[in-house]
């Protein structure tokens, strides 16, 4: 076995000479990028599952309460936003739930790479198959409350943000309660507090909309958390992580 | 090559419990350390403080001579820690495992080494079949290319024979052999016994008692 020589000589100039964080962080960005979609477009029902949630809660209410448009419409931005945002906390448990039962975490927190950054790429993926899904199905819901016709694209823009931002705060939950065989029930009491912030400007963009209010603001609020969010969030998963692991 | 791995006066409690206390360990390139103790005796905290993962500890860690906190990085770079659970992905085939690796390994995408890597693990015509339904052996063996595919100088391996058929564990043996001899580092518990190794250290982890360090 003289090939494992050589390996091992290379390898030694490696470990000696510290490489250009640069490339290496953008491949194991991608790869892990495309493993966590790989891995939920081959388990569809747990994607599926929050759209699923989401529709039948918003189905089920012109039923439970009343058919009148106009009682609907007033309440359709916030029955919109709610049911939105319990869909994405449903879907929160199994962020980091899989990779801490088979070992693939503790390989994920040995990497030479930047954690804070492949948590990142994880976050990306729920709320490509989570968020995105939510705001894009939501104006098609909104029909169904009789959502007056202008504030479909605000409905969808406000979701769209608004989740990113969930995805972000929800993942230091998940993070946090990774180590705990019931975190369900405490993930929910720890992230939901953080939730309200967005949910108050999120249904208030699409309320203003309907009002004929500009919804910029609101918007601009949306995006200001999500920045934050980007900013502090990353850190905080990573840190998290740790601290489970280490428990 | 410099390589060293020094834990000075190393102690670790779990509930109510001294698991080992005032463990000096100074591992060098070219020695196999095998940490052995019955169920329960520390040996996979062990390799968790010794590969970074827990800082629930008391001592201190050098790499190199350099304060683990320092080196975590340089550190980082040069190990390769196979846990208990194997780390692989029923879902995805063999080679999208191994592809995951590659990338968070920092290295380019290169089917023909994760093709090389499998083989010399014996998983050659496995290559495109859900981890999930390999055997428990042939899902480790996954997790044993990494040998081949990211090479690293410090292995830092967690009951690696599990599972494990006799050829397996012989080839599996000889590698690591052939690793210390290179000037790598192999850091291994298991219940199995190592044969025609020279350089052999033992590290035996009693229930509380202190740890017996020795050739």
């Amino acid at each position: 076995m003289s090939g494992s020589e050589s390996h091992l000589s290379v390898n030694d100039d490696r470990s000696v000479s510290r490489r250009e964080p640069g490339g290496g962080l953008a491949v194991a960005l991608w790869a892990t990028l495309r493993r966590d979609l790989t891995l939920l477009m081959r388990r569809r029902s747990e994607v599926l599952n929050p759209l699923v949630f989401f529709a039948l809660v918003i189905t089920l209410f012109p039923i439970g309460i009343s058919p009148d448009p106009q009682l609907l419409a007033t309440i359709a931005p916030g029955l919109l936003w709610v049911a939105a945002l319990l869909a994405a906390l449903l879907s929160l448990d199994s962020l980091f739930r899989g990779d801490y039962d088979d070992g693939s975490l503790e390989q994920l927190l040995l990497t030479p790479q930047s954690l804070p950054m492949l948590v990142m790429a994880k976050v990306a993926v729920h709320w490509l198959l989570t968020g995105l899904p939510l705001a894009l199905m939501a104006p098609v819901l909104g029909i169904m409350l009789s959502l007056p016709a202008g504030s479909y694209l605000i409905l969808a823009l406000s979701l769209a943000l608004g989740t990113a931002s969930l995805s972000l705060i929800g993942a230091i939950g998940a993070a946090l309660t990774v180590g705990l065989s019931r975190g369900g029930v405490l993930l929910s009491l720890l992230v939901l507090p953080l939730y309200i912030p967005v949910l108050i400007f999120g249904a208030g963009a699409v309320q203003a909309a309907i009002l004929g209010d500009g919804a910029m603001a609101h918007l601009a609020i949306l995006g200001a958390l999500l920045a934050l969010a980007l900013m502090l969030a990353p850190w905080a998963i990573a840190a998290s992580l740790r601290i489970s692991i280490n428990g | 090559m410099s390589l060293s791995l020094q834990a000075r006066k190393l102690a670790c409690e779990r509930d109510d419990r001294w698991l080992f206390e005032d463990l000096d360990l100074d591992i060098q390139a070219g020695e196999i350390v095998r940490i052995e103790g019955p169920n329960g005796s520390g040996k996979t905290t062990l390799l968790k403080i010794l590969s970074g993962q827990l800082a629930d500890y008391q001592g201190e860690l050098f790499w190199n001579g350099i304060p683990m906190r320092d080196a975590r990085q340089a550190f980082l770079e040069s190990l390769l820690y196979l846990g208990h659970a194997p780390g692989v992905k029923g879902a995805l085939t063999p080679l999208e495992n191994l592809t995951w690796y590659q990338a968070l390994a920092g290295e380019r995408d290169n089917e023909a080494a994760r093709l090389a890597a499998l083989e010399s693990v014996g998983l050659v015509g496995f290559e495109d079949v859900p981890a999930g339904q390999l055997s428990a052996g042939q899902q480790r063996r996954v997790a044993l290319a990494r040998l081949e595919l990211t090479p690293r100088p410090l292995w830092v391996l967690d009951e690696p024979f599990t599972a494990i058929d006799r050829d397996g564990v012989a080839a599996l043996e000889e590698r690591l052999i052939v690793h210390a001899r290179a000037g790598g580092c192999v850091l291994v518990t298991t219940h199995h016994e190592l044969r025609n190794t020279d350089k052999l250290r033992r590290v035996h982890l009693g229930r509380g008692g202190q740890p017996h360090v020795g050739f």
